[in-house]
């Protein structure tokens, strides 16, 4: 076995090595110019393949895109992380993925493939959450690259990265806790990508005006006056599906045609009570599962931006980009460099704690409910402890159904019946961020 | 055959194709699909940009594509391009390519041509002009002369793309591109409050603010509150009159005057009304004359829509029929949709209604121009069919037509002034890319004296530096344009060494393949004419050259 083992490992270096492989890259990476970075050296491609790990969170349209471009660029140690399965509807542009491997693992499908495809390169799959994973594992990777559609697991892998950051007895940057992170996002014609040193460049956090949160309909609309035929879907969706039942005590599943089928159809109804007209299955899908459209061209565009930048990293054979970039090619192509600020009081990438302020009378929900609704925090289900003399003090912990029991009467208690005393600290932590907040409340 | 029918019923009525293009039906929508799934394209060189192109189109489902490449694979080019495989060295790229490209999607057809572009365009260059596009990579400047001349004359869209290490360079060259649907990002509603039509103005007289209850009142469409203002706006300053910019207050204060009035005693809580608030954001937007837009007057004014004949598109005698419509109603078609609004459903629908027949009579208008004018050209009636009239009138507002300059025109006379303009007044300071563009003619240039790229052997760096710095200088001198770049940029032209990076291929084939999707879909607006993309700086710029 293990002899078998080697034999294919031999035969892999030996393919994969043939005349000017990469001479393209090489004319770069073998010769300085003016551009190039002062800690620029030339001749590092054997040294970067072996030590340095890439890291792709996502394999989906800027996942896939992102493996073929650093493969092809001579990295050679990748790791990709997906917790996804491969749908049909991924074909018109995941391009690693075909019919036949539908209902696989997206990260083990790219992998293969790449694997296959480029001799040499080695892609580590693993099917999970980024969340299954801690600082331990994400410090073994030279460069984090994030291909991901959602903003939650953005913010959390930000609050991971910054959490890592060490500093000397002078408060310096240990250069070594940084572990920088390119960033890409695409939503249509439009994308936008980004590298951020931790605790050098702005962070997710300090720019999160940047991804504004989903607008919901308001209820009455949706009960009361009902006027698109959005808002027939949303009340079908929101209000009789768990009414009715239709099949039992299932919840949607926006990719079974049967549930969308039924949703569709009492749309209709509910659209001809009002005479609302234009609900399609179509429509009807894309509003349950809040379809965000894509093309290949913007993935493409997006990703290859992104494993440029990975590629100056790893170098330092040109300066990097400073340090987002946005993508727009519906009216010819535009793109727009901007540097925003780090914020001084960021909650990820500083470390001191932040002011809250209440009355006395307000209720630990009151607190929870802010930290929910404030556009600065967009947290989803906090739970908080606190210190006191006598230890770390549970006041609320949501999602364990035996915890959230016991600590469920605390919600309407207020501070003052809680025992806040003015400027005591308030440990809040969220599925937003993997280590949690430090608040001091101020009674007003 | 019942159970059949119960069975499929069950099932979801799309099919596999609209499921796996799901996401991009949501952005061009079924017709553009079909324009897509119509069209041939021919790539000439499977380079890396090129395939990277091609993938671009093979993916959303391009009809048929075909390359012209009489190369045979190298090392280099599998070490770059992801569609090449150690295998296929010494064999044909273009038959290398297809092969890898055409898994990608199985509606796709696709086949080669195992000739050089130089070769077919001696020996049979109208099969360039059987094609929808036509996109070419690494091609010397002579080529690139010849083919532009042949498919200008043929009024086939060009599209020339480069990857030379951190630049990309994508032109297109196209002798006519009509566009139907924009869809810019800063949509408008087309509302026609300043001048209601009779169906609108009777709807609003019909509704008596003054009878309503409270909760009636607080659902009032905002369209509604702003022509009953507009009303008494009038009364006072004239029959046509509009609120300045200055007089707003005094309009917000007849807003204001329309709103619900409370009764003695009535001691409810008072709550701002969201539909008079809305009214109040809204003035400044819709309160504006409905106007033909500079776009449209030019189509107006243009040759084919002055001088129709049996050879015109459907698109001028479209264009055309809206011209004589406006003649006669003096305003483009209405769009027939509002956008949504405080009220109640009635309220709403009825509004909406209202929008939706006025629109619907202006489309049926438009119909029956253009089966005017085709029965006059002697055409048959079905080469304009009516869902692309009613997208059409949809659309009237941002109707436009693209001629790019030819490519072989720019390089007969280059625009001396925009060029020197752009050197002096660019946004990057250190690295304009205007300089990248003229770089990339002295490096073609370069090719034509020494049959290689500069920089491409490192042990003639330096000589290569100091040719392409005095090729760079005579260009200069000789297109009268300054003033004159760092020798940096000359310097890492030569670094770049005519290297075709994969990162920067891709982006170039992404950018590329979407200007593709613009020109036969008529959906988007194409570039014109040349876009450079800095990858140094992730930066880029468009230029009308
Ligand atoms: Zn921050």
């Amino acid at each position: 076995m293990e002899a078998m083992d080697q034999g294919a490992s031999e035969s892999t270096t030996e393919s994969s090595h043939w005349p000017s492989r990469w001479s393209d890259i090489e004319k770069i990476l073998n010769r300085t110019g003016p551009l190039s970075m002062p800690e620029f050296e030339e001749g590092k491609l054997p040294a970067v393949q072996k030590d340095c790990n890439i890291l792709v969170i996502g394999a989906g349209g800027l996942g896939c895109e992102l493996l073929k471009n650093l493969a092809m660029m001579g990295f050679i140690n990748i790791s990709v992380i997906d917790m996804d399965t491969i749908d049909l509807s991924n074909l018109n542009r995941q391009f690693l993925f075909r019919e036949k491997d539908i209902g696989r693992p997206k990260a083990q499908v790219a992998a293969e493939f790449i694997n296959n495809r480029v001799p040499g390169v080695k892609v580590t799959p693993y099917y999970a959450k980024i969340e299954d994973f801690d600082a331990e594992f994400y410090k073994e990777f030279s460069i984090i690259v994030c291909g991901l559609d959602a903003i939650a697991p953005r913010r959390w892998i930000n609050r991971l990265l910054c959490s890592m950051l060490e500093y000397d007895d002078h408060e310096e940057l240990e250069p070594e806790t940084i572990h920088p992170l390119v960033d890409g996002g695409t939503e249509g014609f439009k994308g936008n990508a980004r590298v951020m040193a931790p605790g050098i460049t702005a962070c997710i956090e300090c720019t999160l005006s940047f991804y504004p949160p989903a607008v919901n309909f308001p209820m009455c609309t949706l009960a009361q006056t009902p006027r698109l035929p959005e808002h027939c879907i949303e009340y079908v969706k929101l209000i009789q599906w768990p009414k009715d039942k239709p099949f039992g005590e299932t919840e949607i599943d926006g990719d079974n045609p049967e549930h969308i089928l039924w949703i569709h159809e009492k749309s209709l109804e509910r659209a001809a009570q009002f005479g609302i007209h234009g609900i399609t299955y179509r429509l009807t899908q894309g509003v349950v599962k809040r379809i965000i459209p894509a093309v290949a061209s913007t993935n493409a565009v997006i990703a290859a931006i992104c494993a440029n930048e990975v590629f100056k990293i790893a170098y330092s054979c040109y300066p990097n980009l400073k340090t987002y970039v946005m993508f727009n090619d519906t009216a010819g192509i535009y793109t727009d460099v901007l540097e925003p600020e780090r914020l001084a009081d960021c909650m990820s990438c500083s470390i001191k704690p932040r002011m809250l302020r209440f009355p006395r009378s307000a209720t630990l929900e009151d607190v929870l409910d802010f930290l929910k609704e404030s556009p600065q925090y967009q947290m989803s289900n906090p739970g908080a402890t606190t210190a006191t003399h006598e230890g770390q003090k549970t006041l609320y912990i949501p999602g364990i159904k035996s915890l959230e029991d016991q600590t469920k009467p605390n919600l309407s208690k207020t501070l003052e019946e809680l025992g806040f005393v003015d400027g005591q600290e308030l440990n809040v932590t969220d599925k937003t961020s993997p280590t949690g907040f430090t608040f001091k409340i101020r009674y007003e | 055959m019942a159970s059949t029918r119960g069975k499929f019923e069950t099932r979801s009525p799309e099919n596999e194709k609209t499921k796996k293009y799901d996401r991009q039906l949501r952005l061009w929508g079924d017709h553009g699909q079909s324009f897509l799934e119509n069209a041939r394209v021919c790539l000439i060189n499977a380079t890396a940009t090129g395939t990277e192109i091609l993938k671009g189109l093979v993916l959303p489902g391009i009809g048929a594509f075909t390359i012209v490449d009489g190369n045979n694979v190298t090392g280099e080019d599998v070490g770059r391009n992801f569609f090449l495989l150690k295998h296929s060295i010494g064999s044909n790229r273009g038959s290398a390519a297809c092969q890898q490209l055409l898994e990608l999607n199985p509606h796709v057809r696709g086949d080669y041509i195992d000739e050089s572009c130089e070769t077919l365009l001696a020996t049979n260059p109208s099969y360039f002009t059987t094609f929808s596009v036509v996109i070419a990579t690494g091609m010397p400047e002579s080529t690139v002369l010849q083919l532009s001349k042949l498919l200008h004359v043929a009024n086939v869209p060009l599209l020339l793309c480069k990857s030379f290490g951190q630049i990309g360079y994508i032109r297109l060259q196209t002798p006519e591109h009509t566009i139907i649907e924009s869809h810019p990002d800063d949509g408008f509603d087309d509302l026609r409050l300043t001048d209601p039509f009779p169906g609108l103005r009777k709807h609003v007289d019909s509704i008596d603010l003054e009878s309503l209850s409270r909760a009636e009142h607080a659902h009032v469409p905002y369209i509604v509150i702003l022509l009953k203002a507009l009303d008494r706006w009038r009364e006072k300053h004239g029959p046509t009159s509009l609120p300045t910019y200055s007089e707003k207050k005094d309009f917000e204060s007849i807003i204001e005057s329309l709103k619900f009035k409370h009764h003695e005693g009535d001691d409810t809580p008072h709550v701002e009304p969201l539909n008079f608030e809305e009214a109040i954001k809204a003035r400044a937007r819709t309160l504006r004359k409905t106007e033909i837009p500079d776009n449209v007057k030019k189509l107006f004014e243009d040759k084919e829509c002055e001088n129709l004949n049996p050879k015109s598109k459907p698109f001028w005698i479209m264009v055309r029929a809206l011209r004589d419509f406006v003649a006669v109603n003096g305003t483009l078609p209405l769009r027939g949709s509002i956008p949504d609004m405080t009220s109640d459903s009635d309220s709403y629908v009825r509004l909406a209604g209202v929008y939706k027949t006025e629109a619907d009579k202006h489309c049926e208008d438009i119909c029956n121009r253009v089966n005017e004018i085709l029965t006059a050209l002697g055409k048959p009636l079905d080469i304009v069919c009516e869902p692309e009239i009613h997208i059409l009138c949809r659309n009237s507002h941002t109707l436009d037509v693209l001629r790019t300059r030819p490519i072989f025109e720019e390089y007969e006379r280059p625009k001396s002034n925009l060029i020197t303009d752009s050197l002096r007044n660019n946004y990057q300071p250190e690295e304009p890319e205007i300089v990248y563009y003229v770089l990339l003619r002295a490096v073609d240039k370069f090719f034509e004296s020494f049959k290689r790229y500069p920089g491409c052997l490192t042990h003639l760096m330096e000589t290569d530096i100091s040719k392409l710095k005095s090729i760079y200088s005579k260009l200069v001198q000789e297109w009268g344009i300054g003033p004159f770049p760092k020798d940096d940029l000359i310097h890492e032209m030569c670094r770049f060494g005519a290297s075709e990076l994969h990162t920067i291929a891709s982006v170039v084939g992404g950018c590329a393949a979407q200007e593709v999707i613009k020109v036969v879909t008529h959906q988007y607006v194409p570039i014109n004419n040349t876009f450079i993309f800095n990858g140094i700086l992730c930066t880029s710029t468009t230029f009308d050259l």
